[in-house]
């Protein structure tokens, strides 16, 4: 039981990092219906640009700072890169985002070198776990948990609270009808991108805190955000969380209580439980299909 | 009001508006009539900016004046902003979000709060079954609801000229004449100009003063509202009998 409950408490915090770059991913196809397949790669540059400011000054001015830089990256590429093509079909869209995921890796690699840089922990999420009777969770856990919470509750207020908010759910909704309204439609996707792009900054430092960044350390956090996103429904912020959450408890218990000499399967529970859900709600858990009066 | 002078415009290679004018006097109603593809909804995406007219072999070609200024090359934000909504075809209601935000939406370009929520209640006035369902989800009203919506959120802009597409698309004929009713009685209250573009030649003529007919991207007859009833042609093709 108690292990139990220690692989669930540390299942939720890793999912939290699967959670905030889904999170990322819903953020852009909300608002522009383009899957950015080079969420990870950018969030994982953005990483490396947040390691160079921190290894010049405070973490919080840092971290900070390169939350500032990537939503810049972001809205520049959605300016010059994906405008041009965005009214040419679905598919290119598609092919431009792996090209930039090809990019963003080799620049990483080319900038900074193969070499693992060392990142963190770091001093505020340093010192002994923090434990109760039965289960501890490291204070980091503790850490990415708050920050991804507070992001949420920030895109929760933008989103649901805010005339900007509402202007980017409408642009998202229906593009026509939004600029015959008068709102500036363009604007409304750079900002899209440009605060996916942010997040994804949040979740690549969060992530580099427990591993060595590399130009690969992503990727597999990125397969996992993405099976998030899908499983919340690609639509529903509050979705990319619980799939993140669904997928990070999960995999903990599929990693403890499957015996090792069936293998490594954490991984293919994880997937093999999306497709479930797909198959019983195609639109997954939490997202809506176009409400239609039949 | 709004006056379109020798309008062109093309959707790629596809010539959709060959040389257009209509005048539109203030406060009037003036009606577009016109069969399917005739460029009924281009002439009014031709002002509200969604389409910027244009004649590659003729440059002096389109212009489109609202109160003596060009807005042929504006952002369409900027022509929302100068007082002109437009009602598109087939409603285009944010169908995920509730009556309420439709119309806040509808209200994007204004910045006084307290006369964004008194004009919420004016559009309830004119649409009761709205106040009813403003927590309901826009996608879930009816047809005749959504239209009511839909030109709910125009109003909210506070606009001088309104451009309406096709507001009888896919409604019951006593349903059409009560929306037509409304859109009068708007029209009159409130000194509100009215562009509407129709194929329900009966119902647009019954409130226009004036109308146009387009074939295939021309103005082919213009009269008085009154006159084009009488008229032979426009009797036959568009009244039925």
């Amino acid at each position: 039981m108690q292990e139990f409950a220690q692989q669930t408490l540390s299942g939720i915090a890793s999912g939290s990092l699967f959670a905030i770059l889904a999170l990322a991913i819903v953020l852009i196809y909300r608002s522009t219906s383009v899957l950015n397949f080079a969420q990870g790669e950018m969030a994982m540059f953005t990483t490396f640009i947040a390691w160079s400011f921190m290894t010049r000054m405070d973490f919080w001015l840092a971290f900070a700072l390169a939350i500032l830089v990537s939503a810049a990256i972001g809205a520049a590429l959605e300016r010059l890169v994906l405008r041009p093509v965005e009214h040419a079909p679905a598919l290119n869209s598609v092919i431009v985002t792996l090209g930039l995921f090809t990019i963003f890796n080799g620049l990483a690699l080319w900038i900074w070198g193969a070499q693992p840089k060392g990142f963190g922990p770091f001093s505020v999420f340093k010192g002994d776990p923090i434990c109760t009777a039965d289960v501890c969770i490291g204070r980091l856990n503790v850490g990415i948990l708050v920050v991804s919470f507070i992001v949420m509750a920030l895109l929760y207020v933008l989103f649901q609270r805010t005339r900007l908010g509402l202007a980017m759910r409408a642009t998202a909704e229906n593009r026509l009808a939004s600029q015959l309204v008068g709102i500036p439609v363009g604007n409304m996707l750079t900002l899209g991108w440009a605060l996916s792009a942010g997040v994804g900054a949040v979740a690549g430092v969060l992530v580099a805190q427990s591993v060595s960044l590399t130009t690969s350390s992503l990727f597999a956090i990125l397969l996992y955000a993405f099976a998030a996103a899908v499983l919340g429904g690609l639509n529903s912020p509050p979705g990319a969380i619980a799939g993140g959450l669904i997928i990070g408890v999960s995999k903990n218990w599929a990693a403890t209580y499957v015996p090792s000499e069936v293998g490594n399967v954490d991984l293919t529970l994880a997937f093999a439980m999306i497709v479930t859900v797909l198959m019983i709600r195609p639109t997954g858990l939490f997202g809506r299909p176009p409400a239609r009066r039949v | 009001m709004l006056s379109l002078r020798d309008v062109h415009a093309s959707y790629g290679p596809v010539l959709a508006l060959r040389g257009v004018s209509i005048e539109v006097p203030t406060k009037g109603i003036v009606a577009v009539l016109g069969a399917n593809g005739a460029g009924k909804t281009s002439t009014l995406r031709a002002v509200s900016g969604i389409v910027h007219p244009a004649h590659a072999g003729h440059p002096g070609c389109c212009i489109v004046e609202l109160d003596g200024r060009r807005i042929d090359r504006m952002a369409p934000e900027k022509i929302v902003q100068l007082g002109v909504s437009q009602v598109p075809e087939g409603r285009q209601t944010f169908s995920e979000m509730t009556v309420l935000e439709n119309l806040q939406l509808g209200a994007y370009t204004r910045r006084d709060g307290n006369g964004v929520r008194s004009d919420i209640d004016r559009v309830f006035g004119y649409f009761p079954v709205l106040g009813e369902r403003r927590r309901q989800q826009a996608g879930l009203l009816s047809g005749g609801e959504q239209q009511m919506l839909s030109i709910g959120r125009a109003l909210m802009a506070r606009p001088h000229l309104l451009l309406l597409d096709e507001p009888s698309l896919g409604l019951a004929p006593l349903l059409v004449r009560e929306i037509f009713q409304i859109v009068k009685a708007i029209n009159e209250a409130e000194g509100l100009t009215i562009l509407l573009v129709e194929q329900d030649a009966k119902a647009a003529l019954a409130i226009a003063q004036r109308g146009y007919v387009l074939e295939t991207g021309r103005v082919v007859l213009e009269d008085s509202a009154e006159r084009l009833r009488e008229n032979e042609a426009v009797r036959r093709s568009y009244l039925g009998y």
